[in-house]
């Protein structure tokens, strides 16, 4: 291979940079041998010298390119008419009309504040959970039974959720196990899968149920990495159970929990949807339509196109960018956050 | 360290007992129920954890052809492939990543990553997919969920754990960057890659909201479909067999359930301990 330098064009250089810029900032640390070796080579050198990796890499990357980002242009719609046999060329521009029709539908007030409720209701009755459920596994002394226990509670993520709603179904819809045991007692027999107003609990604990044993993974890891040593010291200074808990455990696992509370609040406007559609009709639209299943049923249920694709525009813009933010935020408070430790 | 405390102990054995009977009661009381009888129902109160009078009558139900033997094929076949293909695109897409020298991967591993982030919506993937033609074909239940990032993360960072001297020594011996993939890499990956399939494989087993958006016609439809139909919504299976002894509704629903949760119950035990590497790998380094 040629090893003389050929003078870079502009092209060149600002392709060299694009491609240094990632690995660190440009004066932060000299680079090293290998980056000089590539520095010898021409763009179109080391294009065949590593056609095989990026050859194996392009269906990949075909896959998220057509089916992610090809999508987003088909947000066009929510600034058209959009009419299925015209497509989107032919189809009337309408400016915002679409936005302002969706805000000024009740329903979609009516939506949007069921989707708060439901992500309250699980954020503060699901997020602690699996918190708990670790430290009851990590008090477990005896190694073997506290792998069965964990096999056991990791099992149900597993699970698709038509499975678990069914399974639900057998346990407190009406002719269910539940309301047979208050009939039995001689109760009223409560019916909670049709409860619209226990629906956000409903939710919550089939939530619990399926990922409660799953979210303890990573808090058993933070757990893990806390110093025992941190223990005896507290013991020996006379600190009982619940104190050596409360002044070395929680402070050792609040940099994940924060971090985990963080991403929650970024995932806010998505709660499980494929929950909630499933379950929707037997509470009825007024306690059961969320933002998703707003655009499901007026979309492709109802062809009402524009609307549908406008309310689902705006959640991905504010879902984004609470994500976004949230990432963000978590980098403030020192954490690696979602993608900045990618290259670790 | 002082001795627990004798409430303590009791208060924590009680709680794992409940939740480790949250988790199993319900799944035996559906592999129960599906073997009763009219009469195991009748006397129970929500599902029968021990039938008295097993019979088969409800697998003979629904394997007599018909709905759910249909579509129990099409979800193995949808899972087997769909698990293959995306194992291929996924291990060539971490391989080709691995490395940091290769020109553009750190630009391409970005547009991977941030689709973690957002999610073009139902609307615009709806219109992708009948615009792709891809609308009422079995391809609609594979190609939109073929990579996920988070397994294209934990593979990336297992391959790039593996020891530089590996590489090195490969290429003395004059082996190309594929040789170097099938012969050394991918041996080396046994554990990871099957916990991969796993979570592939579940996705595909699974796949319900796919199947709901992209496919019209009722004879396409995977298990998860059919649950939804016949045990949701409580359509009645039975009626197409005349004449013949009509297991009770509710043991055809749980069978259903069963053939739906059985093979999850299989590949689980051998894949478990893997679970906690890959999961930390994924939500950690990605």
């Amino acid at each position: 291979m040629a090893d003389t330098a050929p003078p870079l064009t502009r092209e060149k250089r600002s392709k060299r940079r694009k491609v240094d810029e990632g690995a660190a900032p440009a004066n932060a640390t000299p680079p090293g041998r290998a980056a000089r070796a590539q520095n010898r080579l021409t763009l179109r050198q080391r294009l065949k010298r590593d056609r095989v990796m990026l050859l194996l890499t392009l269906p990949g990357l075909l896959y998220f390119v057509v089916f992610h980002y090809v999508p987003l242009l088909g947000y066009v719609v929510a600034f058209q008419d959009y009419q299925p046999y015209l497509g989107y060329m032919h189809s009337a521009w309408v400016g915002f009309a679409n936005f302002t029709a969706a805000f000024g539908e009740p329903a979609f007030w009516s939506a949007t504040l069921n989707t708060l409720e439901i992500a309250l209701v699980q954020l503060v009755f699901f997020f602690p959970v699996p918190i708990a459920l670790a430290l009851l596994l990590n008090s477990i002394v005896s190694e073997r039974l506290r792998r069965f226990v964990q096999s056991v509670v990791y099992l149900p993520h597993f699970i698709g959720w038509v499975i678990i709603v069914s399974i639900f179904q057998q346990i407190l819809g009406g002719a269910g196990l539940l309301p047979d045991v208050l009939g039995g007692l001689g109760l009223p027999r409560y019916d909670m899968m049709s409860d619209p107003d226990a629906f956000p609990w409903l939710l919550t604990l089939q939530v619990a149920w399926k990922d409660a044993g799953w979210g303890t993974i990573i808090i058993l890891a933070a757990l893990l990495n806390i110093d025992k040593q941190q223990y005896e010291a507290a013991a020996i200074d006379g600190a009982g159970p619940r104190r050596r808990l409360w002044h070395v455990t929680l402070p050792g696992i609040a940099p994940v929990l924060i971090l985990l509370l963080i991403l929650n609040l970024g995932q806010i406007l998505s709660v499980g949807f494929e929950q909630i559609l499933l379950q929707r009709d037997a509470v009825g639209p007024d306690a059961g339509e969320v933002l998703d299943t707003y655009v499901y049923y007026h979309g492709i249920k109802d062809n009402d196109w524009g609307v549908a694709a406008a309310v689902g525009l705006v959640k991905a813009v504010i879902g984004t960018a609470l994500v976004l933010g949230a990432n963000k935020f978590a980098h403030r408070l020192g954490h690696e956050g979602v993608y900045r430790g990618a290259d670790r | 360290m002082e001795r627990p405390t004798r409430l303590g102990q009791f208060a924590k054995g009680l709680a794992l007992v409940v939740v480790v009977a949250a988790v199993v009661y319900p799944l035996l009381g559906v592999i129960g129920t599906s073997f009763a009888s009219q009469s195991d129902i009748i006397r129970s109160t929500g599902l029968v954890l021990w039938p008295d009078h097993p019979t088969l009558d409800a697998y003979r139900t629904i394997f007599t052809g018909g709905v759910v033997t249909r579509a129990l094929f099409v979800s193995i076949g949808i899972t087997l492939v769909g698990t293959l293909a995306s194992l291929l695109v996924t291990v060539g897409m971490a391989y080709g990543l691995s490395r940091r020298d290769v020109t553009g991967s750190r630009a391409i591993l970005m547009i991977a990553l941030f689709t973690m982030l957002f999610n073009a919506g139902i609307i615009p993937n709806f219109l992708l997919i009948k615009g792709l033609g891809l609308y009422d074909t079995y391809a609609a239940l594979v190609m939109p969920t073929l990579v996920s990032a988070f397994n294209l993360v934990v593979l990336r960072s297992f391959f790039m754990n593996l020891p530089e001297e590996l590489y090195d020594a490969a290429k003395v011996d004059g082996a190309g960057d594929f040789r170097i993939l099938v012969r050394i890499v991918l041996p080396l990956s046994k554990a990871v890659l099957a916990v991969i399939s796993l979570f592939y494989a579940v996705t595909y087993w699974n796949a319900f909201f796919n199947a709901l958006l992209y496919l019209g016609d009722s004879d396409k439809w995977p298990l998860p479909m059919v649950l939804r139909t016949y045990v949701l919504q409580g359509q009645s299976l039975n009626s197409a067999s005349a004449g013949e002894v009509l297991a009770p509704q509710q043991a055809v629903q749980m069978a259903v359930l069963v053939i739906a949760v059985v093979p999850i119950l299989l590949v689980y035990p051998f894949l478990q301990r893997y679970f906690t590497k890959g999961v930390l790998t994924g939500a950690i380094k990605g």
